[in-house]
């Protein structure tokens, strides 16, 4: 049983097809990463099963309990604190008090998020403390499934590494599934069990990889030699670094 | 404890800010005394006699009821156009199609003059409190309406999104995020917009004949008592002051600490 299933998933912006015949499953506790060229519609896919666009054709099927998303901005409310923001979510769910504070106050400990920090509003925060918050805020609900859009594409390669790895140690902990939406096959080779390609022009998955290993148990060589065997050989991913300003969001 | 500890130095600080207001109305204060002293008691009082004048005024009771009317009509009107020129504007802001058929009429009405709107109130509404308020209204509101269409209109749609990620439906997303993002706009508006309150409120009163610090005025100029004329002024001028910097500037700054926290250094608004 999946925990979540995309079936025949079709999209269009103003008429103008971007995604047709999707078909995908994540299992329960599995990390999916989703590649493709820039502009092939994978943002727009994790967009449709999160529900925040309504597909045009096809089914999302959901069976995991709740969900949460971390997106390619921080996407904080400008007016709260560091707090607030990772309780955010607790209140639109109407949790209340003490309890919305110490269940916010846990997540920002597992995102590594400092303490003292949590009275800061987000203007005072750096880039990778912002990004920290939206992990916190997505960890707060207790997800047991997470949707990722390219969320440390604006960070630097050191703080990339240390977010994924706390990506990775957070889905181990609590068991999430997660669909990690990236276009860095480094960073999907590290942080995934399973690698979907998805095709060029949107027009289906082009096809996918198993990941040998487990997420976080993984050599750097190893991952390394992955990608490296998956772009030298592979004719899965000889279109993963075209680019096509398509914007499509 | 924190907290109150940060509570109490934002207060101190708005507090201390006040002496640079005061700066500003003594820079003004000179340059009365000096178009005093240049063209003599008559024309220009000078502001000492003018205060002094305020001040017998103001120890008589029956002033203060005048002075109190004045601000009753100005607040009263003030909030009928905060409360019709915000619903109005939320709903303009969210449905584009509303905007497009409001915005000519915004025009139409921010080009008729408030004198005009006086008369007119005064055909249909007689020498009443009526006139007055409905002349804040037409005047007022339409700033209000824009202000706050303007605010939903620029919201962050990114917040929507990661809203709804979440599981927020359209309520629970007006209510937190909506609504929030909108004061940002609403507060300066909403100044202006109280500032047109008295002014109007004045002006309507004068012509109308309805007593409150416009039929003071009347009166000083029927009898060509410019400090008295002047002192009534002042009392306005004041009044809008307590009623600004009382009510609307902390409640504003109450909602905009982010702002203030992105500058920790500096001088401050």
């Amino acid at each position: 049983m999946s925990a979540l299933a995309l079936s025949r998933i079709g999209h269009a912006y103003f008429g103008r097809t971007v995604l047709d015949r999707i078909d995908l499953a994540v299992a329960p506790g599995e990390v999916v990463a989703l590649v493709g060229p820039s502009g092939c519609g994978k943002s727009t896919l994790v967009h449709i099963a999160a529900g925040i666009v309504e597909p045009l054709r096809g089914t999302v099927a959901a069976r995991y309990h709740r969900h949460a998303m971390v997106f390619q901005e921080p996407r904080l409310l400008p007016w709260a604190t560091a707090l607030d923001n990772i309780a955010y979510p607790l209140r639109l769910s109407g949790m209340r008090g003490r309890a919305r504070r110490a269940r916010a106050e846990a997540a920002a400990a597992r995102a590594a998020f400092d303490t003292i920090d949590l009275d800061k509003y987000p203007v005072e925060l750096s880039g990778g403390m912002r990004q920290r918050v939206a992990i916190a805020r997505a960890l707060a609900v207790e997800p047991d499934f997470v949707f990722f859009d390219e969320p440390f594409t604006a960070l630097d390669a050191a703080l990339k590494r240390r977010m994924q790895d706390l990506v990775i140690e957070a889905a181990r902990g609590a068991q999430f599934a997660a669909l990690f939406v990236t276009h860095d096959l480094m960073e999907a080779a590290r942080i995934a069990h399973r690698i979907v390609v998805l095709d060029h022009a949107g027009n289906g998955v082009a096809g996918e990889r198993p990941l040998p290993g487990k997420p976080g148990e993984r050599e750097d060589a190893a991952v390394f030699a992955t990608v490296q065997s998956f772009l030298g050989t592979d004719p899965l991913f000889r279109h993963i670094h075209d680019v096509d300003e398509r914007k499509v969001a | 404890m924190g907290a109150a500890l940060s509570r109490l130095g934002r207060t101190g600080s708005f507090l201390w800010s006040a002496w640079s207001g005061l700066a500003a109305l003594a820079l003004l204060a000179a340059a009365w005394q000096a178009g005093h002293e240049a063209y003599g008691e008559f024309i220009l009082p000078a502001p000492l006699d003018t205060l002094a004048a305020g001040f017998a005024i103001l120890s008589d009771p029956k002033a203060w009821n005048v002075a109190l009317l004045t601000g009753k009509r100005a607040v009263e009107g003030f909030a009928v156009s905060a409360l019709a020129g915000a619903a109005l504007g939320l709903a303009a802001g969210y449905s584009p199609a509303t905007l497009r058929l409001a915005r000519p009429l915004v025009t139409v009405l921010l080009g008729v003059p408030p004198i005009a709107w006086i008369v007119l109130a005064m055909i249909w509404f007689g020498s009443t409190d009526g006139t007055v308020i409905l002349t804040i209204l037409v005047s007022a509101g339409p700033l209000v309406f824009v202000g706050v269409a303007e605010g939903v209109m620029t919201r962050d749609r990114g917040l929507d999104d990661m809203a709804r990620a979440f599981g927020a439906g359209p309520v629970r997303r007006l209510t937190t995020l909506g609504l929030r993002h909108v004061a940002a706009h609403l507060f300066p508006a909403l100044v202006v917009a109280l500032g047109m309150g008295f002014k109007v409120a004045v002006m309507a009163e004068l012509l109308a004949n309805v007593g409150g610090i416009g039929g003071e005025l009347a009166r000083s100029r029927a009898n060509l008592d410019v400090a008295g004329a002047l002192a009534w002024v002042t009392i306005a001028v004041a009044a809008l002051i307590v009623v600004e910097y009382g009510i609307v500037h902390p409640v504003r700054s109450e909602f905009e600490r982010w702002r203030a926290a992105a500058r920790p250094w500096g001088v401050k608004r």
